[in-house]
């Protein structure tokens, strides 16, 4: 019904449930404000210019002509995180590497979302074993979307993207646990790791301290992680 | 691999020795089985490896790493690669230390290009090196506990030696690491640690030791100022980082900070069966995953030979075929791509880019109907490949609609290597060469001089673009490039703009390489393209071997070490990846000093590096 090619039409927000004047269906259109907020939002979602390894890559291929994310409201890729909407974290996410993910993920303004692009940022992927790994970037940031592949085909991260912009259709604009982000006060950052010994998540500080007085407790050496 | 007779191999070592023998006991042939090379004790390292490179004229140092030989010897030793810059075979060094304290003097005085290579050796493998100017941690962290690739260090989600781990097969009970970490997640403390010991230097000792002064001349004040770029940085390629020192816009000091792609690809690699590393090469440098394959079962193939492994022989004239005409398409492609971005980092923000992305999606269609995946191969196998080339390329999932791709492969491989490429890199040279912004940005600007290019062990189109004609090709032929048509592309000036030159004219010879390589491939159609029984081999007595080949970044080395013994035939003991964007890393500071703060990323950007490789 709707003309995809006419950036006028505005039947695709109409609510069909109102009647029109004959003739005007395209050019007006009756609607919730969370129905229009959400229509623009998921439309002109705008990723971080941010890429972590081999999926990279892949997002380039997804910006670039043949499969061209344009079409979704999406080419304007902002290299500060201060005019971001949406992470896409492409990649392994190391131990070295989480930290500056969390501040950049703090400094972007809200709401925001996160794709956890391939194996790797979903859940440590083939690296997953490794001292310098983090197994998914979801112990450290909320995640929205999560695309599997080892990396994703470009169709593969576009279907995340029309995952996204579905999820965000159902925002609700005046429910607060659906936008958060409208309540009063600023929003909680999330605390970022220390790199000591190894990668400190300060959430986990209350889990150190007992693993400590265990250790203290015991005489006999603890057993080593992962047996 | 070319029919090369061992006593040619052997030979560079007896030559040596005899030079060398003023040193007496202090150099010895290494005599294990299967091993080549000199040991050199390490009090007289340095006096040795001048005398090498002086007198023997090994001028280039291809690869330093270390091997922690744990359990059988109890000793770490490091292996030196040497090679004559006008070809020719390597020259392997060996020194060795024990565990406990070990130290092995540097030789960054003798070979520069052994800085960051010495610098990976002391942060994974805890060895000191005197005389070093710069020894700190370079892919971890300052604080970090421990030196992971030591043998006898055990990561938090360890569970065993070698796989395949004996729960998951034959037993196939699996279950999940995290669950048996108490913090459910990929993270171990020393015992008792706690939140309040944290201190994170990891910051602080980059700009440590900054000359941070004010500079007075004529009169005019200029403050020296730190910028850091990076690790999220539009024009790093990747998550690298570099902190420079600037006096006003001047770059005169900078330092490349890596670390925050390094994912453990070797010590992953120590764990993992033979076969098991060929998928994970292809991460390394991602935009030429073909070439990385190639290199590891070159490697791996010498190790077998050496062994004289039961059925093996080397890869049918088909699957040499099929090898080179997957590593020269991912040559071009990786060139191109390389030209697009370097122009995105010049400004000309991802014009140039979608015309190269445009050609290598063809070719990853090519990839992606005959290994199964667009970028992430895994297509060559120890003695030949995978599978041969499909009759069609079609579309992965076939919708009615969907009639784009539907070709036959011979016919779209010959539109591709003898209309589509060249006509491509034609339209690219019209439309870049000449151009006045892109001339007036990249000539003149970091210069590298040949005998700096060799001395920091740069390697592929930076160290040809400063007018070493060395490639590995050539120099030490591999394959079937000893049969094949090609030049070798050289460089005057050494700059950016020859660098963009070298690699457009690279382009070229690959595509003059692939059009001497399809009426071949016409020829041995149906020819067999896998000859052994099992694709996992077994390695029985062990010993090393170092494979390289010319990748599209420069000279990619595997220097793998087989343990003797019946339990440990199916894993390598050391698998160590001898990176080229790593590597030609290490003159970046040279290349890089006088120039101004906007030239860096063009420098950068003219390395060409990839992270994958560069972390590891």
């Amino acid at each position: 019904m709707t003309n995809p090619n006419d950036p006028f039409d505005l039947r695709e927000l109409h609510n069909a449930d109102i009647p029109l004047p004959e003739g005007l269906e395209s050019n007006i259109a009756a609607t919730s404000l969370s129905r229009i907020y959400n229509w623009s939002r998921s439309r002109s979602t705008w990723p971080l210019l941010f890429g972590l390894a081999c999926c990279a890559i892949e997002m380039i291929a997804t910006a670039s002509a043949r499969y061209d994310m344009s079409r979704f409201g999406m080419e304007v890729m902002r290299a500060s995180p201060r005019q971001a909407d949406l992470l896409i974290v492409s990649g392994t996410v190391t131990k070295k590497m989480v930290v500056p993910i969390v501040r950049i993920y703090n400094q972007m303004p809200e709401p925001k979302y996160v794709i956890a692009m391939g194996a790797c940022a979903s859940g440590g992927g083939p690296f997953k074993e490794g001292y310098n790994v983090v197994s998914g970037i979801d112990k450290y940031i909320p995640v929205d979307v999560y695309v599997p592949g080892c990396p994703p085909t470009p169709q593969a991260l576009m279907h995340g993207f029309l995952t996204l912009h579905k999820k965000m259709e159902g925002q609700q604009l005046f429910q607060r646990n659906s936008t958060p982000w409208y309540s009063r006060g600023p929003a909680d950052e999330v605390p970022l790791p220390v790199l000591g010994p190894d990668i400190v998540d300060p959430r986990q500080a209350e889990i150190l301290r007992h693993q400590a007085e265990d250790a203290a407790s015991q005489p006999e050496p603890s057993v080593e992680a992962g047996d | 691999m070319t029919d090369q007779p061992k006593e040619i191999i052997a030979n560079p070592t007896q030559e040596a020795l005899e030079s060398l023998s003023h040193f007496g006991d202090a150099v010895q042939v290494d005599d294990r089985t299967n091993y080549e090379g000199l040991v050199v004790d390490r009090d007289s390292l340095v006096d040795v490896a001048l005398a090498v490179r002086d007198e023997l004229g090994y001028d280039y140092l291809a690869s330093a790493t270390a091997v922690d030989y744990y359990d059988y010897g109890d000793y770490l030793e490091m292996v030196y690669h040497c090679y004559r810059s006008g070809g020719g075979d390597p020259l392997v060094l060996k020194a060795r230390t024990p565990r406990d304290v070990s130290t092995i003097p540097s030789v960054v005085s003798i070979w520069p290009g052994a800085d960051f290579q010495e610098r990976e050796a002391y942060d994974l493998m805890g060895i000191h090196f005197p005389g070093h100017p710069n020894l700190k941690r370079i892919l971890l962290w300052e604080g970090f506990e421990g030196h992971p690739l030591r043998k006898d260090w055990l990561e938090a989600y360890y569970e065993e030696e070698h796989k395949p781990f004996s729960s998951r097969w034959p037993g196939g009970d699996v279950w999940r690491s995290e669950e048996h970490n108490p913090f459910g997640r990929n993270v171990k403390y020393p015992e008792g640690f706690t939140l309040d010991q944290v201190h994170d230097v990891s910051e602080e000792d980059h700009y440590e030791g900054l000359n941070l002064d004010v500079d007075i001349q004529g009169g005019i004040h200029t403050d020296r100022l730190v910028v850091n770029l990076g690790p999220h940085h539009p024009s790093t390629h990747g998550v690298f980082r570099m902190v420079a020192t600037l006096n006003g816009e001047t770059v005169e000091t900078l330092e490349p900070v890596m670390g925050y792609l390094h994912r453990n690809h070797e010590q992953i690699g120590e764990r993992n069966a033979w076969a098991m590393n060929m998928p994970f090469t292809d991460r390394l440098d991602y935009i030429s995953s073909m070439g990385n394959n190639h290199g590891y079962a070159l490697a791996v193939e010498q190790l077998m030979a050496k062994n004289n492994v039961k059925g093996f022989s080397q890869p049918t004239e088909r699957a040499e075929l099929l090898r080179v005409l997957m590593v020269e398409l991912t040559r071009f492609l990786n060139h191109v791509w390389a030209v697009g971005f370097l122009l995105n980092d010049l400004g000309a923000f991802f014009t140039p880019a979608l015309y190269a992305i445009w050609e290598r999606e063809l070719i990853l269609d090519f990839f992606e109907a005959t290994a199964g995946s667009r970028m992430m191969c895994n297509y060559m196998r120890f003695g030949g490949v995978y599978k041969d080339i499909p009759e069609r390329i079609q579309a992965q999932a076939a919708y009615e609609n969907d009639i784009i791709r539907n070709f036959e492969t011979m016919s779209f491989l010959r539109e591709l290597i003898f209309e589509r490429l060249p006509r491509f890199v034609d339209e690219f040279d019209r439309l870049l060469t000449q151009n006045e912004i892109i001339i007036s940005r990249t000539q003149g600007v970091g210069i590298l001089p040949p005998e700096m290019a060799i001395a920091y062990s740069a390697a592929g189109p930076i160290l040809r673009a400063s007018g070493v004609p060395y490639d590995v090709r050539r120099a030490q032929p591999y394959s079937l490039y000893p049969e094949l048509d090609f030049d070798i592309p050289v460089g005057k000036n050494g700059d950016v703009y020859d660098r963009y030159l070298v690699r457009m004219e690279e382009a070229r010879q690959s595509v003059r390489i692939l059009q001497q390589i399809y009426p071949r491939l016409q020829e041995t159609a149906g020819m067999s393209v896998f000859g052994l029984d099992s694709y996992s081999p077994r390695i029985p007595d062990g010993g090393e071997s170092y494979g390289r080949v010319e990748n599209p970044k420069g000279e990619l080395g595997y220097y793998i070490v087989g343990r003797p013994g019946k339990e440990f035939d199916q894993n390598p003991w050391r698998y160590h990846v001898r990176s080229p964007s790593f590597i030609n890393l290490t003159a970046m500071e040279e290349m890089s000093k006088g120039h101004k703060v906007a030239d860096l990323v063009v420098i950068l950007g003219s390395i060409d590096i990839v992270l994958g490789e560069v972390d590891r």
